[in-house]
């Protein structure tokens, strides 16, 4: 762990007490702690000391990264980027072979116990060899880095929930970070990409408490995912009023109309797009008139069409139907029949009665 | 092995497989019932028709949905309390933007909705009128003593799918995969019991009483 605290940093890059406390306010309103915290905030970021940070990329498509090293200085996670340890990150080091290897084990073994893993993408299961980092297989890497850290933070959809190499019929076996590490506390940072203030904001909640945030029931942060897109979006009112675009050019969509109808996944999608937005809080899809995809939901991939609206089924229905119907006429004519039949064995069988019968038996008697 | 491993497979089970199970039970139970309805026959008339038969009975569909006098004087509450649920049932069902959505997707015709608060308001007003008329079917000798099983099993049916909607709309189930899914899987145990219970009357009684007033009208009686 490097010597230096974060306010030792922070001045050294010509940043006045002032600026930081500023940042403080913003991590503390970010983290939705009551504004009476900030002191403690600042004094737990000031005595910080940069974390070791090391970063493990799996089967992903580096839109995780890509997502996060677009944060602008100066803002939250610009700040927050620049004062951890990114001590391993292949994708982003200069070191690469034998001595990206080294970096990794220097800082596992420097920081043994401390040190924070972030893994992005998922991994596989059916056969090592689908993705090996310096012929080293996902699974064996994950658990060897995993051993010696404070905590692991799964970042994107992929490591959290499986993603896209999960989606049927997952051909490399793949699985989520959560699934395999159970000893140790698992931060899932869903979407594809997450929001990259979603991720500095859980460094920033372990740099203050030492603590991990409080989790939801899929392991993410309940700061950042306890309601959902629905809830918090701006389009909410129309669809209470019963408002919605019916194609991407009409008058609704025109009007930002609710996207509901053309597929919109915002009522069961648990993320922080709606308040906290993309590209320094410039837009999120549905300001800029698409629907959510679900991103930061598990099996979203598999969840059918980006645009069929949510209370669409989802299979096969009309072939399901049309066996049905065919099957229920068959079914309701062989019942017509039988009943016909009974109703026909009935008369058959009935036997008519006249008065000489009774005569015979009264002789007979 | 875990059935589901998230809410959201759980949901999707709902609105795939566990949609097409139900649906398909509903059609095959439907058509079944509705067939022997037909295919049952009836006797040649050989009496000379003294009217039509299709406008009575037409008429009567309209003119039996309306309240008669000494209906209303008998039962008032079971006259009021029954139409408020019945009118309120079928707005929710029909006027619900997402359930339009359904309908479009699966017959292709459409029509506008209702603002979401009032339906909102409908479903409340209307589950409200079923437990009262569950507690008066309860409380009221002669009606507990007619009930049956099935009766019960009914009323169960009807009610868990305005509850459930009610609670995913108000997201007061969490997380909202597991609230929207348990409404959808409430709405196909409706689908599958609807042929094999009285819930058939949905279509039933458009038979029943076009059949009395076609008959009516055929003696030349109004219907």
């Amino acid at each position: 762990m490097n010597k230096q605290t974060l306010l030792e940093m922070l001045q050294q890059q010509g940043i006045s007490r002032r600026g930081f406390l500023k940042y403080c306010t913003a991590i503390t309103s970010m983290m939705a702690l009551p504004p009476s915290m900030m002191p403690a905030v600042a004094a737990a970021l000031e005595s910080a000391r940069r974390p070791s940070v090391i970063w493990l990329s799996f089967q992903e498509c580096t839109g995780c990264t890509e997502s996060l090293t677009r944060s602008h200085s100066p803002t939250v996670e610009g700040l927050i980027f620049d004062h951890i340890s990114l001590d391993y990150h292949h994708t982003l080091q200069a070191a690469s072979g034998d001595a990206a290897e080294h970096a990794r084990e220097q800082a596992m073994h420097d920081n043994k116990g401390k040190y924070l893993v972030v893994v992005d993408g998922s991994i596989p299961l059916a056969n090592p060899g689908y993705s090996t980092i310096a012929g080293i297989s996902n699974l064996d890497m994950l658990n060897e880095t995993v051993a010696g850290a404070a905590a692991v933070i799964a970042v994107g959809t992929c490591a959290a929930f499986g993603g896209l190499p999960q989606a049927d019929p997952n051909p490399t076996g793949a699985v989520s970070v959560s699934s395999l590490i159970k000893d140790k506390p698992v931060i899932n940072v869903s979407g594809c990409p997450p929001v990259p203030t979603v991720i500095t904001g859980v460094l920033a909640h372990f740099l203050t408490f030492g603590s991990i945030p409080e989790l939801d029931s899929l392991g993410r942060p309940k700061v950042f995912f306890g309601q959902s897109i629905h809830d918090r979006c701006y389009r909410r009112p129309f669809y209470d009023k019963g408002l919605f675009a019916e194609t991407f050019d009409d008058e609704g969509a025109q009007k930002g109309w609710c996207l509901y109808r053309l597929g919109c996944k915002g009522p069961m999608t648990y993320n922080a797009c709606a308040t906290l937005k993309w590209n320094q809080q410039t837009s999120w899809p549905v300001e800029s008139g698409h629907g959510c995809l679900g991103c930061s939901e598990p099996d979203f991939w598999d969840a059918g069409s980006f645009y069929k609206a949510l209370s669409i089924p989802d299979g096969d229905y009309a072939k399901a139907s049309g066996y049905a119907v065919a099957a229920g006429i068959a079914a309701g004519a062989a019942a017509g029949m039988l009943n016909k039949k009974t109703k026909s064995d009935a008369v058959a069988r009935h036997t008519k009665v006249s008065v000489d019968d009774f005569a015979v038996n009264k002789e007979t008697d | 092995m875990e059935l589901f491993s998230t809410a959201n497979d759980f949901l999707l089970w709902t609105r795939g497989d566990a949609f097409n199970i139900a649906v398909s039970i509903f059609l095959i139970g439907v058509f079944i019932r509705v067939l022997e309805i037909f295919l049952m026959g009836r006797k040649v008339d050989f009496s000379e028709p003294r009217g039509t038969e299709w406008g009575p009975g037409l008429k009567n569909i309209i003119t039996r949905s309306v309240v008669d006098n000494g209906t209303f004087k008998r039962a008032p509450f079971v006259v009021i309390v029954g139409y408020i649920w019945h009118i309120g049932f079928f707005i929710c069902i029909l006027f619900f933007i997402p359930h339009i959505e359904l309908i479009n997707a699966m017959l292709g015709i459409k029509w506008p909705g209702l603002a979401n608060p009032l339906v909102d308001a409908t479903a409340a007003v209307t589950m409200f009128a079923l437990v009262a008329m569950l507690w008066y079917r309860l409380t009221h000798p002669v009606l507990k003593f007619l009930s049956t099983y099935e009766d019960y099993l009914v009323w169960v049916v009807t009610f868990i799918p305005l509850l459930t909607g009610y609670l995913a709309y108000h997201r007061m189930i969490d997380p909202y995969p597991l609230a929207l899914g348990l409404h959808i899987l409430s709405v196909e145990v409706f689908l599958i019991v609807f042929p094999f219970t009285k819930l058939m009357h949905t279509i039933t009684l458009f038979i029943a009483r076009w059949y009395s007033g076609a008959m009516m009208g055929r003696k030349g009686i109004e219907s």
